[in-house]
């Protein structure tokens, strides 16, 4: 065991600047990009080609950037939300399932509960944020309760809600006019969120997400309750030594985060499908993609404006290769995972300054 | 007789900081050799390099005559050094024996084959040791004994020791200092590291002390005194006499009685507590760590409910509430500073404030006022002379003293009535463990009570006024500090009667 040759080792960064987290960041971007890249060459396509095709099929093009956009929408909402919660290190892996429980809700009320026109989205809207927040609420309650792990639980109920949805267009909310589908009747127009013209941009939604995202960094940062939030999440040793209510902070924490995935899930069934679908179809893996969205912001709601809107373009780009160059919607999953996997192991260049001996 | 282990002209730069600065010093066979300085002084930097944990930038470490690198702690072990680190590296599940056969046992049976040299090893230097017993059961003096087996079954010449009596009772250290004098007496080196002079005195034949990553002083065992080296350690003169005349004694502000409480594992911890504290009066505890401290001041501070008994704070049942108990003039200095006493990623002024951020002028109506947050910390760091880049600096960038004099300041900012003082000033250097004793003693000349819990003899007997020694849940005394001997409170730590 003779180490005498090159040696690697690792000094403690006290503090990361700014600089280095963005630098540290766009260098693991880049190689996701490279990796990714690999995976172009082993489908036999020329890697640059590929991301031309995606670059100019997206940002150059009126109808990408409106794909962009709609893809962003579920993403920035859950992202705001799913930032807060890991900051709070509540690990809510389960926007997926709040989204459904949101989609959900509020099909039960555009369907089942007659109300006055003007009255019927906010009533949709107010029912998918409850459903989402109570979904992510049970798992946060199980915590405290019983010290179930959220990471499992929250990914369990995924499951549950998907199955509820397959259940429930399967059986009792199954549309009268479908034939052979399985989907519940068309929401009226009235039950529609409006678009763009001749787009499925949502704006109303869009515009709630950034709103949301502007006001959670200011509670955040500048109220007491955000400052609460702080301390229970970077230190829960000290909010015990405070005597802050850490119970009610991480439950409070837990309705914001799944109300927030349940909004997303009313953004696509009122805003892009009017009705309720498979749940595959309905969110394509927003809650997890969010999760990349949430990282990459690194506990700044704000700066999901920015993050949501990238992984928007990788999505976008990744149904631009079905599409032109035939390959698998899979591939989109592939970028999504390698994104992650670099920006996880770039936390330790973020940790530790790496010195090269000789 | 040559040198057995030379470093010469020794430097460690980082950035913005000079560790050592042409740090020279010899260690000869059959000596020990004390390493002294303040915190910062660039003690540990030279142990890393000694051990291959860091490079030198410039300078050469020689071994034996032979000028050597030493690039990995595997180097270190194969030239002959040794380390036996401050807080013990075993594996808790498993046994001695499996601890030590860990790299260099044999391929079969490694444990069962490696008993017979570590009690040959541990018979041949008075180190007691059973080889059989899992490491968790063991206490802390016997861990740092298996510790120190471990570096001399991999050959060691030169042992390092570092801090290695800051978690021994005073018998525990007296042991450890018979197993040192064994070893010298073989031939071996060792290099002692110590921030307390008595010790140093007792053992060390040659005392060098670092100021600022510089060698300011060597000195020989009989040129060597308790002033002279402290002196050295932080570049004036410093007191050693009693810090406080006994205060006649004031109002009850706390009646502890009959107090039983438990563990976070449900095992009964407080088994039947009662004293009194009186308003300008240092109570001080003195124990073994695990002896019920922690659940004491737990309970005082509101975050462990009471099993059995009575607290009574000015009178009043005590509330089980933290913010509560801090508004009613309960301050806690916590043991922990940094996995409680402060939230380490926020700024300073952050948690200056973590008390009273959510009041005037703080906050109004639940928004932040940052204006506020920043004049009131620049005042509280003047106040305290808490060397911070700046207000907006995280705390986990400050040194372990100004790290402290933050929750001393927000913890005693207003007219504290009672102060659960905990290890205050633990891994404190002499000046700021000098700061934290003249706020204590000033806070009382205030009115305050104090309830002084400490690891450190010297210190309870310096600033209390009565102390009581806690053993296994008991509390015996509180007995006036003059009528009290070291000897009996070691005793007592143990268990044995006096």
């Amino acid at each position: 065991m003779d180490d005498r040759g090159c040696s690697v080792r690792l000094e403690p960064l006290a503090n990361a600047s700014p600089g280095r987290v963005l630098g540290v960041t766009l260098a693991a971007l880049g190689l996701a990009f490279v990796l990714v890249g690999a995976v172009f060459v082993a489908y036999g396509q020329n890697p640059l080609e590929v991301y031309r095709i995606m670059l100019t099929g997206t940002l150059l093009d009126a109808k990408g950037w409106q794909e962009i956009l709609r893809r962003s929408i579920p993403l920035l909402l859950i992202g705001v939300g799913l930032t807060l919660a890991f900051r709070t290190q509540f690990y809510n892996i389960g926007a997926e399932g709040q989204l459904l429980l949101g989609a959900v809700l509020a099909a039960g009320v555009a369907l089942f509960v007659p109300l006055p026109a003007p009255l019927s989205l906010p009533a949709m809207a107010l029912a998918g944020a409850l459903g989402g927040a109570l979904w992510c609420g049970l798992a946060a309650w199980l915590r405290l309760r019983f010290s179930v792990n959220e990471i499992l639980s929250t990914l369990m109920l995924n499951y549950v809600a998907q199955s509820l949805v397959i259940f429930l267009i399967n059986g009792p909310w199954r549309g009268k006019d479908v034939r052979g589908y399985i989907y519940s009747d068309r929401f009226a127009e009235y039950q529609q969120i409006p678009v763009w013209a001749g787009s499925s941009v949502h704006w109303p939604t869009l515009l709630l997400g950034v709103l949301l995202a502007l006001v959670l960094q200011f509670v955040l940062f500048r109220t007491t309750l955000g400052f609460r939030m702080r301390i229970v999440g970077e230190n829960p040793g000290a909010a015990r030594y405070l005597g802050i209510a850490q119970g009610r902070v991480l439950l409070l924490l837990a309705l914001i985060t799944g109300g927030m995935a349940g909004l997303a899930g009313v953004g696509e069934i009122a805003g892009i499908h009017h009705r309720l679908i498979e749940p595959s179809q309905l969110s394509s893996g927003y809650g997890f993609t969010a999760i990349i969205v949430a990282w990459l912001a690194r506990g700044h709601p704000a700066l999901v404006l920015l993050t949501a809107p990238l992984m928007g373009l990788v999505l976008a780009g990744g149904d631009l290769l079905k599409v032109s160059l035939n390959m698998p919607f899979r591939i989109v999953d592939i970028f999504s995972g390698v994104i992650l996997f670099c920006l996880i192991g770039s936390e330790l260049f973020l940790r530790y300054r790496v010195r090269w001996g000789r | 007789m040559p040198a057995l282990l030379e470093l010469k002209n020794i430097t460690k730069r980082f950035p913005g900081v000079v560790a050592n600065d042409g740090v020279s010093l010899e260690v000869y066979p059959g000596e020990v050799l004390a390493l002294l300085g303040e915190n910062g002084a660039g003690k540990s930097t030279l142990i890393s390099i000694l051990y291959g944990l860091y490079r030198p930038d410039e300078g050469e470490i020689w071994m034996e005559g032979r000028p050597v690198r030493i690039a990995s702690p595997m180097d270190a072990l194969r030239l002959g050094i040794g380390l036996v680190p401050q807080h013990p590296t075993l594996v808790g599940r498993h046994t001695v024996a499996e601890n030590l056969a860990l790299g260099i046992g044999s391929p079969l049976w490694p444990a069962q084959r490696i008993v017979p040299l570590v009690e040959r090893i541990a018979q041949g230097y008075g180190l007691q040791i059973d080889p059989r017993a899992p490491v968790f059961q063991l206490s802390p003096g016997e861990k740092q004994r298996v510790e120190i087996v471990r570096a001399l079954l991999r050959g060691a010449k030169v042992l390092i020791l570092d801090e290695p009596t800051s978690v021994l009772t005073p018998q525990e250290a007296e042991a450890l200092f018979r197993v040192m004098r064994e070893l010298r007496a073989a031939g071996k080196s060792l290099i002692f590291i110590s921030h307390k002079l008595e010790e140093v005195l007792s053992i060390a034949d040659r005392c060098t002390v670092l100021r600022r990553g510089r060698v300011v002083g060597s000195l020989q065992r009989e040129e060597a005194s308790k002033p002279r080296l402290a002196e050295l350690m932080v570049g004036r003169s410093v007191s050693f006499e009693r810090k406080r005349q006994s205060a006649s004694l004031g109002e009850v502000v706390l009646e502890v009685d009959g107090l039983r409480a438990r563990s976070h594992r449900n095992l009964p911890a407080l088994q039947g507590v009662s004293f009194r504290l009186h308003r300008g009066e240092i109570l001080g505890l003195a124990g073994v760590a695990g002896n019920g401290q922690s659940e004491l001041v737990e309970v005082l501070a509101g975050l462990r409910s009471i099993e059995a008994g009575s607290v009574r704070l000015l009178g009043q049942p005590l509330p089980p509430q933290p913010a509560r108990l801090f508004d009613m003039g309960v301050a806690h200095i916590p043991e922990d500073r940094i996995q409680m006493g402060t939230v380490p990623s926020m700024n300073v002024a952050e948690n200056l404030a973590l008390r009273t951020f959510d009041r005037p002028p703080w906050a109004r109506g639940g928004l932040l006022n940052p204006r506020a947050f920043e004049e009131e910390a620049r005042r509280q760091v003047q106040a305290y002379a808490i060397a911070t880049p700046s207000l907006r600096t995280p705390s986990r960038l400050l040194s372990g003293g100004n790290i402290q004099k933050v929750i001393l300041a927000r913890e005693l900012a207003g007219q504290p009535q009672l102060i659960l003082a905990v290890h205050p000033t633990y891994g404190l250097d002499i000046g700021a463990t000098e700061q934290v004793h003249r706020v204590l003693l000033e806070k009382t000349q205030q009115g305050a009570a104090v309830l002084l819990i400490s690891e450190d003899l010297e210190e309870l007997l310096s600033l209390s006024d009565r102390i009581g020694v806690l053993y296994r849940g008991a509390l015996q005394g509180p007995f006036a500090v003059e009528e009290v001997s070291r000897e009996a409170i070691g005793l007592w730590m143990t268990g044995g009667a006096a």
